[in-house]
């Protein structure tokens, strides 16, 4: 089939952004590996409708919009309360988080963990995927404004958490 | 340009975001700026531990061949048997009141909206029914998926139509999933669910409406009852001949 002989080209080779995205976003491996799926069989279906030049982001598209309906179906409470900090950033962790040992990449987990989807996730697709602002904006439908407003309060946020509250001249 | 213009301007130019003319202008500010140097540093600093500390996340063993395995399933919808499900002959009355309950709708929708339907109009649904009629009741015509297991019947879905219908097992409320269905309802693929109650059974369709409809119908014809109500941009109609209330009931557990 034409189709999906043009899918397998075009849109497979993303598949392990597309994990990583679901990865990042559902803080789970295994969480991502169902949707995942879902999302890759979605975007097959869909795919007759593709005609752009970027098929990493109309994937990424459609794997955070499934992620964000598997979370209001499946953790409704987990996101309505980050919905609530995506508007009033949450207070700083406590000392025993910021004092918490581990290696780097422990660390940065956890505080990437705690951060709101929404700043979670043009982290990862910034910073992990190197997509450019225009991408992040197409993919997550934000204004290019907004994609850069986000970014800029989620590294802020990222550093409070990595480095303790003392190293907030980077936002002003 | 300074940090004093906007301080997205330093992410900016961390992520390379700035065109050549306002990148060679920021840097000059950086020279003489050291809150923004510092700020800089710090950015470029949490960059690189995240570079370096190799977050993007590797696919798990066997997940692209997995992938692939679903996908080739879903490109070659391969007709699910009904081995072992005697009651097919159910499925297929099922799905006929079904058809002839939207049909229903759609003329009370009509009627609702003021609109007398037309005889022609009537007569082609009309036609169109008894067509669904003949083709559902020719045995091993149907291909469904029959399963209690609402993991098995949502992924059987996929691929087959271009929406994702909401497919839950209600057998701890007594409406048990008994399996699902495609069919063809003005010219459009719908999904059918259907569910037992007490030794009846329901048939649910589902199918993406565009419409402004929101409204909800209910009727009753030939001593069947339907209900059909609009909610996340699909279209359901639920038909049984049991008790008005009972589809009520599954249409609330639908909709929760």
């Amino acid at each position: 089939m034409e189709d999906r002989e043009q899918f397998d080209r075009l849109v497979l080779p993303h598949l392990r952004a597309a994990f990583n995205l679901a990865r990042w976003l559902l803080r789970s491996r295994e969480d991502a590996e169902d949707v995942t799926q879902e999302a890759l069989l979605r975007a097959f279906r869909f795919f007759s409708g593709f005609h752009g030049s970027d098929a990493r982001a109309w994937l990424l598209q459609i794997v955070r919009n499934t992620c964000y309906t598997w979370m209001e179906k499946n953790r409704p409470m987990d996101s309505a309360v980050e919905f609530d900090e995506s508007l009033h950033l949450s207070p700083l962790p406590g000392p025993e988080v910021q004092a918490m040992a581990g290696s780097d990449r422990e660390r940065l987990t956890k505080a990437l963990e705690q951060l709101t989807p929404r700043s979670r996730e043009v982290i990862v697709l910034r910073e992990l995927e190197g997509c450019s602002y225009k991408e992040i904006a197409s993919i997550t439908a934000m204004p290019i404004g907004t994609v850069m407003s986000t970014l800029a309060r989620a590294r802020e946020r990222l550093q409070q958490l990595l480095c303790g509250p003392g190293t907030k001249e980077a936002a002003q | 340009m300074t940090c004093d213009d906007s301080p997205l301007f330093l992410h900016a130019y961390l992520d390379g975001e700035l065109d050549a003319p306002r990148a060679a202008e920021f840097g000059r500010h950086l020279e003489g700026c050291s809150t923004c140097a510092h700020a800089l540093q710090a950015l470029e600093s949490v960059r690189s531990s995240i570079r370096g500390a190799q977050l993007r996340e590797p696919l798990p063993a066997g997940f692209e061949k997995r992938i692939r395995r679903k996908l080739d399933e879903a490109s070659s919808p391969a007709p699910v048997s009904l081995q072992g499900f005697q009651s097919w002959r159910w499925l297929a009355a099922a799905a006929v009141l079904l058809l002839i309950a939207g049909a229903s709708w759609k003329f009370a929708q009509k009627t609702h909206g003021r609109t007398e339907v037309s005889v022609t109009e009537a007569d082609a649904a009309a036609s169109e029914l008894v067509d669904a009629h003949i083709r559902a009741l020719q045995p091993g015509h149907l291909t469904d998926v029959t399963s209690t297991d609402q993991h098995t019947v949502k992924p059987w879905f996929d691929g087959k139509i271009a929406f994702a219908p909401p497919v839950s097992d209600f057998a701890a409320q007594d409406f048990p999933l008994v399996g699902g269905r495609l069919d063809v309802f003005q010219g459009r693929t719908v999904a059918a669910l259907v569910y037992g109650r007490r030794k009846h059974f329901v048939s649910v369709f589902i199918w993406p409406d565009a419409t402004q409809d929101v409204e909800q119908y209910v009727g009753a014809m030939n001593g069947y009852q339907w209900i059909s109500w609009k909610q996340n941009g699909l279209r359901f109609c639920a038909v049984a001949d049991t008790s008005r209330d009972d589809l009520v009931a599954l249409k609330n557990l639908l909709s929760s």
